[in-house]
């Protein structure tokens, strides 16, 4: 038989657990910590000046032009809300394959997506280019007749797909930290901290009937995310394929955005994940080499996948007959943005194959800087997409580039304060590892404890 | 806080003993207590005679009324109030349609199935009582209220004491 290895190392107690996790809110942060917040908090700054310039003196300021009018802002919101996609499959499709190894992973990778989406749902809503008028995009009653929105069209199943996930995701996450804010209002020494905490456990008492319906609320929440997750990057991807645009056109589209999504989130998560280590020592018991092991497995596993989907749209180009078709792709490779689309397969499916090793997949320093050019390859994917297909289409004479100006630089980099400040923050004020959901799991793996599991 | 009740609660610092208290104190006729851990306890709603959640029921029903509204939304927006041809599409164009409906039946679903939880627990409830600070940590506790049938401190007391509880106290919960 093969024998489990334990999900959670060092034979911890039930109060082992509480105070590890506890531990990096309850005491006063450390230098790393504070050096990390600053240089985020600062490129969040940024951020918002650059973001305030784009709104105030207008979208102008970013690259698009003729015939490049999707840039930046939309490829970087693709690239954000895959991320997020990460997060909701641990937290609900393991949940429901019964995946143990995800609970110590499950509240920092939902984390992770509640603010990547955030991150993300700021760019359509800038990119309408006039911000201020976005209410126009839900349907409401108004004196334009009423006039409403139409409902045929991508871009507004768009907003009810990307509003709806930011809902339930945040939902989710939130539910799954109540018990864990009533532990940390317990133990709370200082009145503010049980003040505080205590609101937020919105009175969780955790006696045995209402841990029966929170199980089944769980469970619930799990089983509706997974088509939701499913259907959000599904619909992203009908902003392009349901456009008759060479190069959008395509019924590949959506299995091949979920694909990357999950690929580009588990990056994401990686990348976190053994920064978390190195930060809080305590963690390492929790999130073990294992985790990070199997993370790595469904990296290449999903990189395999991407990369068939690369090769799978350039033979359907060929196979199609189609001179546009076949145009679009033979410039995306050897064309002037050429240097992007190999930039691309270069991170996206030559990379990750190093984890065929079993040694590679267990090194903390090498999956970090797999995770990193994931991270960088499927930004660039959704730039090849994006960018590629739009600068040369049916007609040469309107063909041309897209004028990258540092506002595009600064809207991309600076997303990443807006994001990094928003985790750090998280880091230091929640339980970073589901203290609930980890008790039960303790035994797996021990045999002289009995564990029943 | 106004509505909480009085009664008598032990203490246990191992699962499986407050496993089998539980299972003792339903036998010995207690129908109102309470066990309270800090997670989950596989086993326990078998043990306390708890009934399957109806959480479910109220997730299908919101569902199926959000799929209703997803579906009159879009059809009335469409095809009654303000008919515009699109592209020489239907008035009435479900296939278009469905995305909207997929996301409602899912918003509404979810949201009304945290509702209902809000409802089954009391929450949100202002500064409940604790019985002990260590029942979210590490500690397992079976809380018996006073107006349960057959109830008596020192029979109770006794009882939970040869369960191994480590402590048994009268406490309001």
């Amino acid at each position: 038989m093969i024998k489990r290895s334990p999900l959670v190392l060092g034979n911890k107690s039930l109060k082992d657990v509480t105070d590890d996790i506890c531990a990096p809110v309850e005491r006063f942060p450390s230098k790393g910590w504070v050096g990390l917040f600053l240089g985020a908090k600062t490129l969040l700054l940024f951020y918002i000046a650059v973001l305030a310039s784009v709104v105030g003196i207008g979208i102008g300021l970013l690259g698009m032009n003729s015939p490049v009018f999707w840039g930046t802002m939309i490829v970087t919101f693709v690239f954000w809300i895959g991320i997020g996609h990460a997060g909701t499959l641990i937290s609900a499709v393991l949940f429901l394959f019964r995946q143990k190894w995800r609970t110590s992973v499950a509240r920092t990778a939902e984390a992770m997506t509640v603010f990547a989406v955030m991150t993300a749902g700021l760019f359509p809503l800038l990119h309408t280019g006039r911000p201020w008028l976005d209410y126009w995009l839900f349907p409401y009653p108004n004196q334009r007749g009423p006039l409403w929105v139409n409902f045929r069209s991508p871009l507004l199943w768009d907003v009810f797909a990307v509003s709806t996930y930011a809902t339930v995701s945040m939902v989710f996450w939130y539910i799954g930290l109540i018990p864990d804010f009533a532990t940390i209002k317990d133990r709370a020494k200082n009145t503010l901290r049980r003040k505080v905490y205590g609101a937020l456990s919105l009175g969780w008492r955790g006696t045995a009937r209402n841990w029966s319906h929170y199980e089944m609320l769980y469970l619930i929440l799990a089983g509706l995310s997974t088509p939701l997750v499913l259907s959000v990057h599904t619909i992203v991807s009908f902003d392009f394929a349901v456009a008759s645009l060479p190069g959008w056109h395509t019924t590949i589209f959506p299995p091949y955005f979920v694909a990357g999504a999950i690929f580009s989130g588990f990056a994401m998560v990686v990348t976190l994940m053994t920064l978390v280590r190195i930060g809080f020592k305590e963690f390492k018991n929790y999130v073990t080499l294992d985790h990070m092991e199997v993370m790595n497995k469904i990296i290449m596993t999903t990189g395999l996948l991407v990369g068939y989907a690369y090769a799978s749209e350039f033979f359907i180009a060929w196979y199609s007959g189609n001179q546009y078709e076949r145009f679009v792709f033979v410039n995306r490779a050897f064309g002037p943005y050429g240097w992007s689309y190999w930039t691309m397969v270069t991170c996206n499916v030559l990379i990750p194959q190093i984890f065929w090793l079993k040694s590679m997949r267990r090194s903390i320093p090498v999956m970090f800087v797999v995770s990193i050019f994931v991270n960088i390859g499927m930004w660039f994917e959704r730039f090849v997409i994006t960018v590629t297909s739009l600068h040369r289409d049916f007609l040469p004479s309107s063909w041309g580039m897209y004028e990258w100006t540092w506002f595009d630089s600064g809207v991309l980099i600076g997303s990443f304060g807006m994001f990094l400040t928003l985790f750090l923050l998280y880091l230091r004020l929640f339980p970073a590892v589901s203290i609930a959901e980890v008790k039960p799991v303790l035994n797996v793996g021990y045999d002289d404890k009995g564990g029943h599991h | 806080m106004a509505n909480s009740t009085k009664g008598i609660a032990g203490i246990w610092e191992q699962e499986s003993l407050v496993l089998k208290a539980a299972r003792k104190t339903r036998e010995a006729g207690f129908t109102k207590f309470e066990a309270i851990s800090a997670y989950p306890v596989h086993g326990m709603e078998e043990a306390c005679g708890i009934k399957r959640s109806w959480l479910p029921y109220v997730t299908f029903i919101a569902g199926v009324v959000g799929l209703g509204a997803g579906l009159l939304l879009t059809w009335w927006t469409s095809a009654v109030d303000w008919p515009i041809n699109v592209g020489g599409k239907p008035l009435f164009s479900l296939p278009a349609f469905i995305p909207i409906m997929f996301e409602l039946t899912i918003l509404f679903a979810a949201l009304s199935s945290v509702a209902a939880l809000f409802y089954a627990c009391k929450m949100p409830r202002i500064d409940p009582p604790v019985i002990d600070p260590d029942l979210t940590s590490h500690k397992f506790a079976i809380f018996v209220p006073f107006n349960d049938t057959g109830y008596d401190e020192s029979r109770i007391e006794k009882m939970f004491k040869e369960l191994g509880a480590t402590e048994v106290k009268k406490t309001e919960f």
